[in-house]
């Protein structure tokens, strides 16, 4: 149950935010704290002392799948189709519920001081995307999945449209039609699994234990793969399905932004390991080769637009699509290093896109603009700024001992033995992500401040929320194994070869 | 004991008929506008509750003409829930009307003994008087508000369109039920394949026929090419006879309609199922372009109907290759998820508008969720309810159709789908967009302003089903999927 209450605290404190706005609207912001801070407890209790919640590894073999499950609930929802409510988390699914528990309470960080309309609307939507980003990290029924997948998008939709800056509509508008189109051939894609399913088993399911194995006519299995990558490679993004990214970004609040890039983004590689490759082996295996010439080329187009660009959070959210190239690549690489290096480049950028996209936020909240030739020598005016925007970066551009440089390592590692020359060609987008990267700073906060800014420092609000992550990354960068370990088991469990 | 079951099972028809009686009689004695309506909905509701009654005593063949069991149940009580939706819509609406507004209740109440005898329908005859009986009602509903000088729309000039374009549609389906008849000598729906086989299988004249008949219903579902009509005269009727001819019309034909088609097993003939084919793909797209270039919310709602239509469409021509038991659950519940929908999204726009002004265009939405909140919430609802969004009706609707069609391996209609539903996604999301807008609004606040409690009503029932629909529809699907399995 304990994920169902996860889940429902955040639903009922998304409520709770929005009507507590009518008597006081600094009000919401509290009890979303209290919300996320309870949800936070229960996530590490769960991390450190699984058995004070009365949990105990158990395995799901009498559903059809090895591997183990700290958790595992299920519960009738619409028969008639086969549909049922199953939780699960295993160490993969642990390792990004806390992602987003944490980064949610990052988010609230930025929103603190910046949110000061409708309020409790606004907590409402934020704990809401929240709810349904553990939802799609947890269901492990197809339809509950899909259910989730949607649930994380419309309050998102509704952040970016009323929160965002000066071209919300078109980018609000873009973010959900990508989102929802590439999710309706989802639909399709799941459902004409669950025929084939049925045709052989005789029985129409949806759960994800019983659709793995699933005989499709090879007429088909492509396409229905295809349509289960679309939806992934969209959230992911990919290139060519990523341009909503950078207008969604650049228009989103800073919390709308944190969110995107810090978890839903995760969403769709999180899809890709669980979904894509474990269903369909066989022709994710004959689409890898596509696979990872498009998260190359992702790594360097986007590195080389994201140099380009003027707008600060632009430019984060072009490198955020490079970084996830990384991640592409090493899915598709579908070895133990390769995966491996996945998860750690989503966790380790989650926290770097966060924190560089909180302050890119908290810039524009400043100087209420984003454009980087209005900035310049702000270094003097904010050194407390300009520390964390160096540390950030350094971290995103891959600096050993840090948690970024573990994750695309070990892609690189892992390719490598696939393909010599993909990796390569991978590794000279580490050398451009030092080009686009420095050029921040050096155009930021280092030169003459031209304009002659006053920039208010950092707040201790915002010094405790990039202190956390910066103690995150180090961890990362310093102890990998910590959390290397808790997914292997998933890895293992979803045919990711390792060579012991 | 037959005669006993005839009485009860026609008891909905019988109520209805009666009702309209005595609302017509106190009309005529007394002219008061609030006893009229709430005779109407005090009728209309006693005759909702008389399915009590007739369930147990399913199915029953009352006469060659009615055939009353749970699918016909299913749909009368639709029909019947949708005129106690619009005649409390009406009332606040006619409120402002300066001339006589009882008439309009009696009309209600034919229209919708009309469409219930349309739903029970098994014979041409019945469908012939259904159609009719809702058809002639609905030409005076829709022009109800011409003598009023101060009416906001153009009532006569959608009046006349519709009555001039319906009796043409009439008259075709009267030529194709002729034709049929000529050939294959019976007029009862379940005897059309075996009489058909009797004189040794289809002819021209005869699929002439089941042509003419589709082309008569689809005027009245406004599908692709036959929907000119639908947003003109969406746009000039009054709201609450929008809301009728959206919901309550819709419902009944399509009732009649799919069961036609499934008792004549006229998907077995190629020609008809190409022109469905061809209707359900040009409304899916059609009908979602045009819908993007409205800044008119009742047109929009208009052509987002034709699209919705499309949908339910390849649903339909999946019974094909489908068992129609499947066929007949999925339409029934999208027709569902769709009057629900509709009622709503109508039921907000009737909230601002009377007689007098109707705030129908794009930009009396601006603003709107910051001006009234539970009102713009329900329209944000029916939106993405509309689009297919998860929590809603709408989704677990669409959902229906979906794995209908991929059971039916309809790929080319599933394809017209997806692309229909991405240009959807456009103006629904536009139309939320307008509203989440900052308003800033000179003078009195119509949206503002508090609203009748029926409207609140329709809107919360309407809301709260469209939610439950979407959380939990275990107990509507069994229910469907026993009103399906007679097919």
């Amino acid at each position: 149950m304990i994920l169902e209450w996860l889940i429902g605290i955040l639903f009922i404190g998304g409520i709770g935010a929005w009507l507590s706005e009518k008597s006081n609207s600094e009000l919401p912001r509290v009890i979303a704290l209290a919300t996320i801070v309870l949800d936070l407890f229960l996530v590490i209790l769960m991390l450190v002392a699984p058995g004070a919640l009365g949990l105990e590894p158990i395995s799901s073999s009498d559903l059809g799948q090895p591997g183990e499950w700290l958790v595992l609930s299920t519960a009738e929802w619409i028969p008639r189709f086969g549909i049922s409510f199953i939780f699960g988390v295993d160490g993969l699914g642990l390792l990004l519920v806390t992602l987003t528990v944490f980064l949610g309470l990052m988010s609230l960080g930025s929103a603190w001081h910046e949110i000061k309309e409708r309020t409790g609307f606004f907590y409402f939507n934020l704990l809401w995307t929240l709810a349904g980003v553990i939802g799609v990290f947890t269901a492990l029924d197809l339809f509950l999945f899909f259910f989730f997948w949607e649930v994380m998008l419309i309050p998102m939709y509704f952040i970016i449209a009323i929160w965002g800056h000066e071209n919300k509509e078109y980018a609000a508008m873009k973010f959900f039609i990508f989102t929802q189109v590439s999710g309706m051939l989802m639909l399709l894609a799941i459902l004409v699994l669950v025929f084939f399913n049925y045709q052989a088993a005789g029985e129409i399911t949806f759960s994800y234990f019983d659709l793995l194995g699933t005989e499709i006519p090879d007429a088909f299995g492509f396409w229905v793969m295809l349509g289960f990558f679309l939806a992934f490679a969209t959230k992911l993004p990919s290139v060519p399905i990523h341009n909503w990214l950078p207008d969604a970004h650049s228009q989103a609040p800073t919390a709308g932004s944190v969110i995107l890039a810090g978890i839903l983004l995760k969403t769709g590689a999180y899809g890709l390991i669980r979904f894509t490759v474990p269903l369909f082996p066989t022709e994710s295996m004959a689409f890898a080769p596509t696979a990872m010439l498009l998260g190359v080329i992702s790594i360097l187009y986007t590195a080389k637009v994201a140099f380009a660009q003027n707008d600060l959070k632009r430019l984060i959210a072009y490198t955020s699509v490079s970084h996830m190239g990384f991640v592409m690549l090493g899915v598709y690489a579908w070895t133990s290093q390769g995966v491996q290096g996945a998860v750690m480049t989503m966790l380790a950028h989650g926290f770097s896109a966060a924190a560089l996209f909180m302050l890119a936020g908290g810039l524009q909240h400043r100087i209420h603009t984003r454009q980087m030739d209005q900035m310049g020598g702000l270094w003097g005016a904010a050194p407390k700024m300009g520390f964390m925007a160096l540390f950030f970066t350094v971290a995103a551009v891959g600096m050993p001992g840090l948690g970024n440089f573990i994750g695309e390592f070990l892609v690189l590692l892992g390719s490598f033995r696939i393909s010599p020359v993909a990796a390569a060609l991978a590794a000279i987008g580490m050398v451009v992500a030092a080009v686009y990267s420095l050029i921040v700073i050096q155009k930021v906060f280092h030169g003459e401040n031209k304009n002659n800014l006053v920039v208010k420092d950092l707040t201790k609000v915002e010094m405790i929320c990039f202190g956390l992550m910066m103690i995150g990354l180090l961890w990362m960068g310093m102890y990998p194994q910590s959390m290397l370990e808790m997914s292997e088991p998933t890895l293992r469990s979803l045919g990711v070869p390792f060579f012991d | 004991m037959q005669y006993n079951n005839l009485i009860i099972d026609l008891m909905q028809i019988i109520m209805l008929t009666a009702s309209a009686v005595v609302v017509m009689v106190t009309a005529a004695f007394k002219r008061n506008h609030a006893i009229v309506c709430g005779l109407t909905v005090f009728g209309l509701f006693a005759s909702l509750m008389t399915f009590v009654l007739i369930e147990p005593v399913l199915p029953f063949e009352a006469t060659q003409l009615l055939l009353i069991d749970e699918y016909s149940l299913f749909f009368s009580n639709l029909i019947i829930v949708g005129a106690i939706g619009v005649a409390l819509l009406a009332y606040p609406y006619f409120k402002t009307h300066e001339s006589p507004n009882e008439e309009f209740y009696i009309l209600l109440m034919t229209a919708t003994l009309g469409a219930v005898v349309l739903a029970c329908s098994s014979h041409f005859v019945s469908m012939l008087i259904g159609m009719e009986m809702l058809g002639v009602s609905l030409y005076a509903m829709i022009a109800y508000t011409v003598h009023d000088a101060k009416a906001s729309k153009f009532p006569l000039e959608a009046g006349i369109k519709y009555l001039i374009l319906s009796a043409l549609a009439s008259g075709i389906t009267l030529f194709g039920i002729a034709l049929l008849y000529a050939y294959i000598g019976t007029l009862g729906f379940d005897e059309i394949p075996s009489a058909l086989e009797a004189v040794g299988g289809p002819g021209p004249m005869f699929i002439m026929g089941v042509l003419m008949i589709v082309a008569g219903a689809a005027f009245k579902l406004s599908l692709v090419p036959l929907h000119i009509w639908t947003p003109d005269v969406y746009e000039g009727a009054p709201v609450p006879v929008t809301a009728y001819l959206a919901t309550v019309s819709k419902a009944a034909m399509l009732a009649v309609t799919l069961r036609l088609i499934l008792a004549s097993n006229a998907l077995e003939f190629n020609a008809v199922l190409a022109v469905l084919t061809f209707m359900a793909a040009a409304s899916m797209i059609l009908g979602n372009l045009l819908a993007v270039l409205q800044t008119n919310v009742k047109r929009l709602f208009a052509y987002s109907s034709i699209a919705h239509l499309g949908y339910l469409l390849v649903v339909i021509i999946a019974a094909a290759s489908v068992s129609n038991s499947l066929s007949v659950e999925s339409t029934s519940f999208y027709m569902l998820t769709y009057f629900v929908m509709s009622l709503a999204g109508f039921a907000v726009i009737s909230a601002i508008s009377d007689s007098t002004i109707e705030l129908d265009t794009l930009a009396d939405f601006r603003g709107l969720f910051w001006r009234n909140t539970s009102l713009s919430a329900v329209l944000i609802t029916v939106l993405l309810s509309l689009a297919g969004i998860p929590l809603t009706a709408g989704f677990i609707g669409k959902f229906y159709i979906f794995s209908t069609g991929v059971e039916g391996e309809l790929w080319f209609l599933l394809t017209m789908l997806i692309i229909g539903s991405a240009i959807g996604l456009y103006y629904y999301l536009r139309l939320i967009f307008t509203m989440l807008q900052n308003a800033d609004i000179s003078g009195e606040d119509r949206a503002a302003a508090a609203m009748p409690v029926g409207v609140h009503a329709v809107m919360l029932a309407m809301t709260a089903a469209i939610i439950y629909l979407g959380v939990y529809p275990t107990p509507m699907i069994s229910t469907l999927q026993n009103l399906a399995s007679a097919f």
